[in-house]
């Protein structure tokens, strides 16, 4: 349950730059291609940010899919999962998008 | 602010722009500072419970003990039971208990360094708590990781857990005594750890039996004079 901790980092985060106005909305952005589900993390942020500023905040996740690069045939590659593999048979892949887990904004009254 | 009356009608947008784990990110770079400072050399070992971690690590403890410094951290929900088959071997070993939680993160890492204080020149394995989904995503602030396979796992492990395995500059496919008796194919076992992490090196070993063990020995030789493994800075 990671998703407890990542929730933490990002309540914590989200407070200290609210300072003490109340956080109505917080825009996170996460990869297909990283361990977090984003329905835990939902429940998680809830519980997370009980009793502070971001008490009842919306959590809105951007999801971004995975992709990749085929070092070669040149190709960009939709990665649905972490399976470096090109349809050109490569598995010289550089994944271009897919690892985000990033903070992007908030909305404070 | 609303313009008419003054009253705080729309919320202000502030953009923070900042990856989640930024600050266990930071505290990792503390710590891989810190232990280069000392010449210490991390390795952060991740597999299943019940891999044969520990079982390597006291096996490794005796084997390397004599010609170099090695300490311990174990990671685990509960009970010092690891810690106290680390230390029986006399090698010093700090065992963090992390409750509920299903990893180690950074500042675990860093106050057990403190209480350790690992001697120059020393080899240190951090033994994650035994779960392969949530440590994957934790940069400790080691050299390298390694995730251990055992032969009475699946072969297929690699394409279910794959993000601790995509991370890993080293598989440790443990327990080879038993492949006669358990249906594990080695090769295709190879081929998934390919598919989802081309640049991991593969081992397999026996612990108990001894089998193959300058294989990873060598790695971690290796590791130490950087011709091996890779940082995780990110």
């Amino acid at each position: 349950m990671h998703e407890l901790a990542i929730a933490t980092e990002i309540a914590g985060a989200v407070c200290a730059k609210a300072a003490g106005r109340p956080v109505r909305r917080v825009t996170v952005r996460v990869g297909a291609l990283t361990a977090v589900v984003p329905e835990a993390m939902r429940f998680c942020f809830t519980l997370a940010v009980e009793g502070t500023v971001a008490d009842g905040a919306d959590l809105e996740i951007e999801h971004r899919p995975g992709a990749g690069h085929c070092g070669s045939c040149g190709n960009d590659v939709i990665l649905p999962d972490l399976i470096l593999l090109c349809p050109c048979g490569s598995a010289d892949v550089t994944v271009t998008s897919g690892r985000e887990l990033q903070i992007v904004s908030m909305e404070v009254d | 602010m609303c313009g008419t009356c003054g009253c705080d009608d729309k919320p202000e947008v502030i953009t923070l722009e900042r990856k989640v784990l930024a600050h266990n990110d930071e505290t990792a770079r503390a710590n891989r500072e810190r232990l280069a400072a000392r010449g210490v050399l991390a390795v952060n070992l991740m597999s299943s419970p019940g891999s044969g971690k520990t079982t390597l690590l006291e096996r490794t403890i005796r084997d390397l003990g004599p010609d170099r410094p090695v300490a311990v951290v174990e990671g685990d929900q509960q009970t010092p039971l690891d810690a106290e088959r680390i230390r029986r071997t006399g090698c010093p070993v700090v065992q963090i208990n992390t409750g509920a939680g299903c990893h180690l993160d950074a500042e675990m890492l860093g106050a057990a360094l403190d209480r350790l204080a690992p001697a120059a020149g020393s080899l240190l394995f951090v033994e994650n708590v035994g779960n392969l989904i949530c440590p994957a995503l934790f940069d400790l602030g080691e050299r390298d990781r390694v995730v251990i396979l055992s032969v009475t796992e699946g072969a297929d492990k690699p394409l279910k857990y794959p993000h601790a395995f995509a991370v890993a500059g080293l598989v440790v496919i443990n327990k080879v005594d038993l492949l006669p008796y358990v249906e594990f194919d080695v090769a295709e076992c190879r081929r998934h750890v390919s598919a989802v992490n081309p640049r991991a090196a593969v081992v397999e070993v026996s612990a108990t039996r001894g089998d193959n063990l300058p294989a990873w020995y060598d790695w971690l030789h290796q590791l130490r004079a950087g011709s091996a493994g890779r940082d995780h800075t990110s």
